[in-house]
Order: structure tokens, then C-alpha cells, then sequence
């Protein structure tokens, strides 16, 4: 059967051979590569790209009055942005469900992975935060945005150099010393692994586009480098058993050994000699 | 061809500012520029409000797909409006479980019902069903799953807060165990109703 007339025929020709269309096995991710601080404008940068769906990350750091009820916190404000240019099912104008969906789920997994400890951002305890603009855009849309986005985040968290600010006593101003600059403290890993549920029972890891839209149901699992679970996102489609639930964990576990290996390389080769 | 499902979630402005439930034109967003100066993280703040209602519509929309037998009604939309009248905390288990009970009241072919549970785990990891607005808020980890009734299928799963492996499948088993009383629940309301008439 042709791939165009009955696309879900020709997938499952190869599903039953344990493989998919492009060569990959079931549990094959495809090609990840990450390059960090590209963009000299951002505070923090990185660019990955899986396959073929890019994501960049750019991250701004910016002063702001602290919450009231948390006087010595600051902020993490992140954005998934998913133009018109990087696939044609969207258009311009305000976010899509889909952007919405994707910030959210991104915001969610700052908050719970704690990736950063928001008073670590305080400069000044009620007066004055740091607050961290994240701002994600998809340059080519093909499948498994969350992943991507998720991954570009962390490397651009862990590119980000904030300058050392002083408050001056006399005057009450911020006084920025650009020359002394330092790392954040990045203090977990989480790394987002997900699933397409293919006729409610065959599960496949890093969807394509066109396997996303084939798909009976997707799962994301955000896990940090201690086996901990920040996130288990998934938003209806086919049900899973406990025992199917189980294999993804295990899947998510490698890929994040997977991440940390390529994040830990990229991280060194950008440390002054 | 496909059926389209809209859900809309209203909520009421719990501040009581007025009857005038949050539409379109965002009067409770606007109302909280005006009280702020316009700088970014407010903007933002209350554009993630948004945007946390719209990650919850398409949770509960992808789940209701998930079950209704959409192919025996093409070209038709099914508009599921949930109005929240009093959150005691479990909010998305009890919009899942209104969002199924209506769509069995209007009789939607599905292929199974559906029901929301709420696990908290505090921080000593003792386990609590159903939990309240404060044991929520005090929870290190809020697991809301939604399962289905031929196999206790896992169709949904929202978590917030970090928890390990081991926890996520004993909150799900004791969620499949609660799920056994919703839907006597269900089955009880239903023969209730249609045996008075």
C-alpha cells in the first residue's frame, strides 16, 4: 500500500518487522546533536536538534521585584513558540493550543525538578531578583517537540552565566560588574523521554511528525539523574497496563544516560583550557 | 470524518468581582493589570493562568476522544462545558468524572467510561486518596490519573511534584483500587435515575 494513500497500512508493514519506515528499531531515538551558547545577545544558549525537529532555547536575565509572599525568590518564565515557518500546520497571530501546551508542560517541569533554586536568582532579599526569560522556538517541526524543548532548556540553563550585582549602599542602585560573571547553579537533570501509542498496543519512542499523527495516544516521562519522576504527562489516547508503564520507565532511564553523556561532553568542550 | 470535541472550561473568579463568568475578553487578567504595573513577569504570570487552563482542557478533551466511538457520528461536534462551582482540591478527577457522567447522560456511544482519581504523597511518602485544597498544597508530589472501566487502563495521567518509580505504581494500583467505588458510584446513580422512570 502507498505511503500517501493508506499511511497508516504502510506503517504498520514495518511495525511488524520491529522497525519503522526511516530504519530505526522501536526503541531507537534518532540522531541528537546539541551546540550551546551560539546565540552572543542571550545570556544562555543552546541549539538541539532530533532528527529533524529543532528547538533553540535563548535565555535572558533581567531584574524584577520579588513576589510579596516570597520576598527572596526569583523567577523562571519560560515560552515555547512554534512559528509558521517551522511546519505548516500553524499559523501567525497569538499561541496556538499546541505552543500553550508545550509551555506549560515546560513551565511544569522547572517547577517540579526544582532544576533551579528559585533563591538562587535573589539578589537583594524584597527588592530585587533575577528573572529568567526562557524562551523556546521550534525551527523545524517533525515530531517529539517536548523532548526537544526540554533537552534545549537544560543546555541553555547550564550555559547561562549571570554578572555579579552589588546593591550600593548610598544610592540604592543596582550596580552590574559584567567582567565577573558565574555559572548557575544548575542542580538537576531532568530529561524528557516520550512515547506514541501505535493501535493501543505497540509503544514507540521519539515520534516523527508523521508518527505523531498516525498515533493512538503519546506519553512524555520527565526523569532526573536519581530515577525521580518529575513528570508523567499524558493527555488522554489509548491506555497503557502497569506492565507497559514499567518499560517506559526503563527506556527513560538509558535515554537519560543517553542525555547526560551528550550534555557532559558538550559542557567540557566549552570550559575555558 | 472526525469529530471534533471542544471543551471549554469556565471558571468562576473566586474573588467574587462578579457573576460574569472568565471569558474571551479576560476581565479577571485585565483587572489584575490595572492593580500592577505592566512589567513582564505579571504579564507572564497571568498568561501561564491561561495557559494552565488550556493544558487541562486538552487533557480532559484527549481523554473523552480517547473513549468516545467518535466513527458512529461523523460531522458532528460535542461541546463539553465544565463549570466549576466549589474546588475542595482534586479539581481535574472531579471535571473528568463530571465530563464522563454527562457524556453518559447524554448518550454518547462510548467504548467505556472513564473516571479521575487524585493521589497526594506527602513528605514521608504515606500515600492519600482524594486529597483536599490544603493537603494538596502541602503534598511533595499531586498524581492524577484517569482510568477506564473495562481494564483499569491508565488513559490519563497529570503529576506535579517529584516522586520515584516505585511510588508512581503504588499510586496507581491504589488508584485502580478507588476506581472499582467510582464506578459502583456510577452504576448506583444511573439505576437509581432510570428505575424512577
Amino acid at each position: 500500500s502507498c505511503r500517501t494513500v493508506e499511511p497508516l497500512e504502510y506503517y504498520r508493514r514495518f511495525l511488524k518487522e520491529n522497525c519503522r519506515p526511516d530504519g530505526r528499531e522501536l526503541g531507537e531515538f534518532r540522531t541528537t546533536t546539541v551546540n550551546v551558547g551560539s546565540i552572543s545577545t542571550a545570556d544562555g544558549s543552546a541549539l538541539v536538534k532530533l532528527g529533524n525537529t529543532t528547538v533553540i532555547c535563548g535565555v535572558k536575565a533581567e531584574f524584577a521585584a520579588p513576589p510579596t509572599d516570597a520576598p527572596d525568590t526569583g523567577y523562571v518564565v519560560p515560552n515555547v513558540d512554534l512559528p509558521p515557518l517551522c511546519s505548516s500546520r500553524f499559523r501567525s497571530g497569538p499561541p496556538g493550543e499546541e505552543a500553550q501546551v508545550a509551555s506549560q508542560f515546560i513551565a511544569d517541569v522547572i517547577e517540579n525538578s526544582q532544576i533551579i533554586q528559585k533563591e538562587d536568582l535573589c539578589i537583594s532579599p524584597g527588592k530585587l531578583v533575577w528573572v529568567l526569560y526562557c524562551d523556546l522556538i521550534c525551527l523545524d517541526y517533525d515530531g517529539n517537540i517536548l523532548d526537544a524543548c526540554t533537552f534545549a532548556l537544560l543546555a541553555a540553563l547550564k550555559n547561562v552565566q549571570l554578572p555579579e550585582v552589588t546593591i550600593n549602599e548610598e544610592t540604592a542602585l543596582a550596580e552590574v560588574n559584567l567582567k565577573k560573571k558565574s555559572y548557575l547553579n544548575v542542580r538537576t537533570h531532568p530529561v524528557a523521554t516520550s512515547f506514541a501509542v501505535f493501535d493501543d498496543t505497540l509503544l514507540i519512542v521519539d515520534p516523527t511528525g508523521e508518527e505523531e499523527h498516525l498515533a493512538t495516544g503519546t506519553l512524555t516521562i520527565v526523569m532526573d539523574e536519581e530515577g525521580k519522576l518529575c513528570c508523567l504527562h499524558k493527555p488522554g489516547g489509548s491506555g497503557l497496563t502497569g506492565a507497559k508503564l514499567q518499560d517506559c520507565m526503563s527506556r527513560a532511564v538509558t535515554r537519560h544516560k543517553e542525555v547526560k553523556k551528550l550534555m557532559d561532553e558538550v559542557i567540557n568542550s566549552m570550559k575555558p583550557k | 470524518m472526525e469529530e471534533e470535541m471542544h471543551t471549554d472550561a469556565k471558571i468562576r473568579a473566586e474573588t467574587g468581582t462578579g457573576s460574569s463568568p472568565r471569558g474571551p475578553g479576560c476581565s479577571l487578567r485585565h483587572f489584575a493589570c490595572e492593580q500592577n504595573l505592566l512589567s513582564r513577569p505579571d504579564g507572564s504570570a497571568s498568561f501561564l493562568q491561561g495557559v494552565a487552563e488550556k493544558s487541562r482542557e486538552r487533557l480532559i478533551r484527549n481523554t473523552c476522544e480517547a473513549v468516545v466511538l467518535g466513527t458512529l457520528h461523523p460531522r458532528t461536534s460535542i461541546t463539553v462545558v465544565l463549570q466549576v462551582v466549589s474546588d475542595a482540591g482534586s479539581l481535574l478527577a472531579c471535571c473528568l468524572n463530571a465530563a464522563c457522567m454527562a457524556l453518559v447522560d447524554a448518550g454518547v456511544p462510548m467504548r467505556a467510561l472513564f473516571c479521575g482519581v487524585t493521589c497526594a504523597l506527602d513528605s514521608d511518602g504515606t500515600l492519600m486518596l482524594d486529597p483536599t485544597s490544603k493537603q494538596e498544597k502541602e503534598a511533595r508530589a499531586v498524581l492524577t490519573f484517569a482510568l477506564d472501566s473495562v481494564e483499569r487502563k491508565l488513559l490519563m495521567s497529570s503529576t506535579k511534584g517529584l516522586y520515584s518509580d516505585a511510588e508512581l505504581q503504588q499510586c496507581l494500583a491504589a488508584a485502580q483500587a478507588a476506581s472499582q467505588h467510582v464506578f459502583r458510584f456510577y452504576r448506583e446513580s444511573l439505576q437509581r435515575r432510570y428505575s424512577k422512570s
